[in-house]
């Protein structure tokens, strides 16, 4: 069954016997992470965008910006607004309607990653103290859900951001001239966070699971990462962990970000 | 058609010009079928999912199966950011859509089921619900539901006096003369009419120049759909 609304126990057991022997149905390693293919600049009409293919997993990302007003608590710094659709048309689990707490969950992970590795320079993308402030808007399409949406998404939010251009501003007419940009890109930090999750099948701790195995995973663990430092984290599904189970992901999740933050730099240039 | 010769398009293509199409069958993997159509700088996708199970089912028909469209366009694929989410026009353009689907496929023999249209606007530069429907059409093909033929959809404009085939964003808005008038539709491959939508002011000898129009382009854009499909041939 390839269009599965679920994986069957059936399938469960056999992913779980692989495991044991540190094997997995499409001859990856438990820590090895999918080829990673990243596309800038897909979308026209975006300020920033991206489309990133991670085996069968695809997601399109866009940045747009407008300007509106600050948060009372932060009335010197630029708004950070993160959505995520899963689409309908990316998977048959995905139904048309308000935002289920699936999406509304990755989309929070992905701001706090991007928010809290402080990537975007927030202070500078300030017009007006109190009344003037750039929003940036990171929204997050699934193509096709082929597992692992939350990290391809991740990786799909710092491509888009990493090339996005800030629109023309009027400020006589206090208006955004939408479609025409200025040749001012989003100030950037060096911190370029990697969302990781590693998840815990039986005694098994993977990286980058397909659909199939996403669907066995007993807990998850996220964290966005920046040359070894860890600036947001979150554990997902009820599966108490161990200690030591914990500290193997950490350690995993840290040396997968050794491995793919290259080959992401790699292709964004 | 004696101005033809001299009117200037703002993107200098010739009035009966289609923007450069591109067509792809088997984007999505977890889709049933789905397929890519291109007007220039418009990208519709399409996903079917089904014939499957209706739910809710107080929506299922004992008659036959029902098609169910979802027209959506990205927050980022127009200049301006639209809030994601469902609005009333991509409610409308999605039973629009149906409709123009609806007379080709057989759903007969599926009472009960249903078979779901996915359409997402990843780029738009006007005419997004007619490469929508060019899209939806292949992806239902490709998905192997019974159809009695193809549509292909395109959508006239007249500016001023000028009638031209597939209307862009700039011509979308165009406000010397007459203004813009705007008449996406849709015909099946022998020629019928399926979907007719219009906005403007127009003669009824003009518009039925249009339909003419609308003739010639779509059977343009059937080739290329059809060339599409057939790359794919039987593989899914």
């Amino acid at each position: 069954m390839t269009n599965g609304m679920s994986t069957s126990d059936l399938t469960a057991e056999r992913i779980r016997e692989y495991l044991s022997k540190g094997k997995r149905f499409d001859g990856r390693k438990l820590d090895e992470f999918r080829e990673i293919i990243i596309e800038t600049g897909v979308s026209k009409n975006a300020e920033g965008s991206a489309r990133v293919k991670v085996g069968k997993t695809e997601v399109l990302v866009g940045v747009k910006m407008d300007v509106g007003a600050p948060y009372p608590d932060s009335k010197d710094k630029g708004n950070l607004m993160v959505t995520s659709e899963l689409l309908p048309l990316s998977s048959p689990r995905f139904e048309i309607g308000p935002p289920k707490i699936e999406s509304i969950e990755l989309a929070r992970i992905i701001d706090r990653c991007i928010r809290e590795s402080k990537m975007i320079e927030l202070e500078k993308l300030c017009i007006k103290e109190g009344e003037k402030v750039w929003t940036v808007f990171i929204d997050i399409y699934s193509i096709n859900d082929d597992g692992n949406l939350l990290d391809v998404a991740g990786i799909g939010a710092i491509a888009a951001l990493k090339g996005a251009k800030i629109p023309k501003y009027d400020e006589e007419e206090e208006k955004v001239l939408f479609g025409e940009w200025t040749n001012k890109k989003i100030p950037l930090s060096k911190n370029i966070p990697i969302s990781i999750t590693a998840h815990k099948i039986g005694n098994n701790i993977i990286i980058d699971p397909t659909r199939e195995e996403e669907d066995i995973s007993e807990c998850r663990l996220t964290a966005g990462v920046s040359n070894g430092i860890i600036s947001s984290m979150q554990k997902g599904d009820s599966k108490a962990l161990k200690v030591e189970e914990f500290y193997s992901m950490i350690d995993l999740i840290e040396k997968t970000e050794k491995e793919i933050s290259k080959k992401i730099e790699k292709q964004l240039g | 058609m004696s101005a033809a010769k001299i009117f200037k398009r703002p993107d200098g293509r010739k009035v009966d010009e289609i923007r450069p199409m591109k067509a792809k069958v088997g984007i999505i993997p977890n889709a049933d079928g789905s397929a890519m159509f291109q007007f220039g700088e418009t990208i519709a996708v399409a996903a079917v999912y089904g014939p499957k199970k209706m739910h809710p089912q107080h929506s299922q028909n004992p008659e036959k199966g029902t098609l169910r469209c979802n027209y959506n366009m990205i927050s980022f694929s127009v200049t301006e950011r639209i809030r994601p989410g469902p609005s009333r026009r991509s409610m409308e353009i999605s039973k629009i859509t149906e409709w123009a689907l609806e007379p080709i496929v057989m759903l007969d023999d599926y009472p009960n089921m249903v078979v779901d249209v996915h359409i997402n606007i990843l780029q738009a530069n006007a005419s997004t619900r007619c490469a929508g429907i060019n899209a939806a059409a292949m992806a239902l093909a490709h998905a192997g539901i019974p159809m009695k033929e193809l549509v292909s959809s395109v959508s006239i404009g007249k500016l001023d006096k000028q009638l031209v085939v597939d209307v862009n964003k700039k011509e979308e808005d165009w406000e010397e003369g007459e203004g813009a008038t705007d008449i996406p539709i849709t015909m099946t491959n022998s020629g019928k009419i399926t979907h007719i939508q219009l906005d403007g002011k127009i003669t009824t000898k003009q518009l039925k120049e249009a339909v003419e129009l609308a003739r010639e382009a779509t059977k343009k854009i059937y080739e290329v759909q059809k060339n599409a499909l057939k790359e794919v041939g039987g593989e899914k």
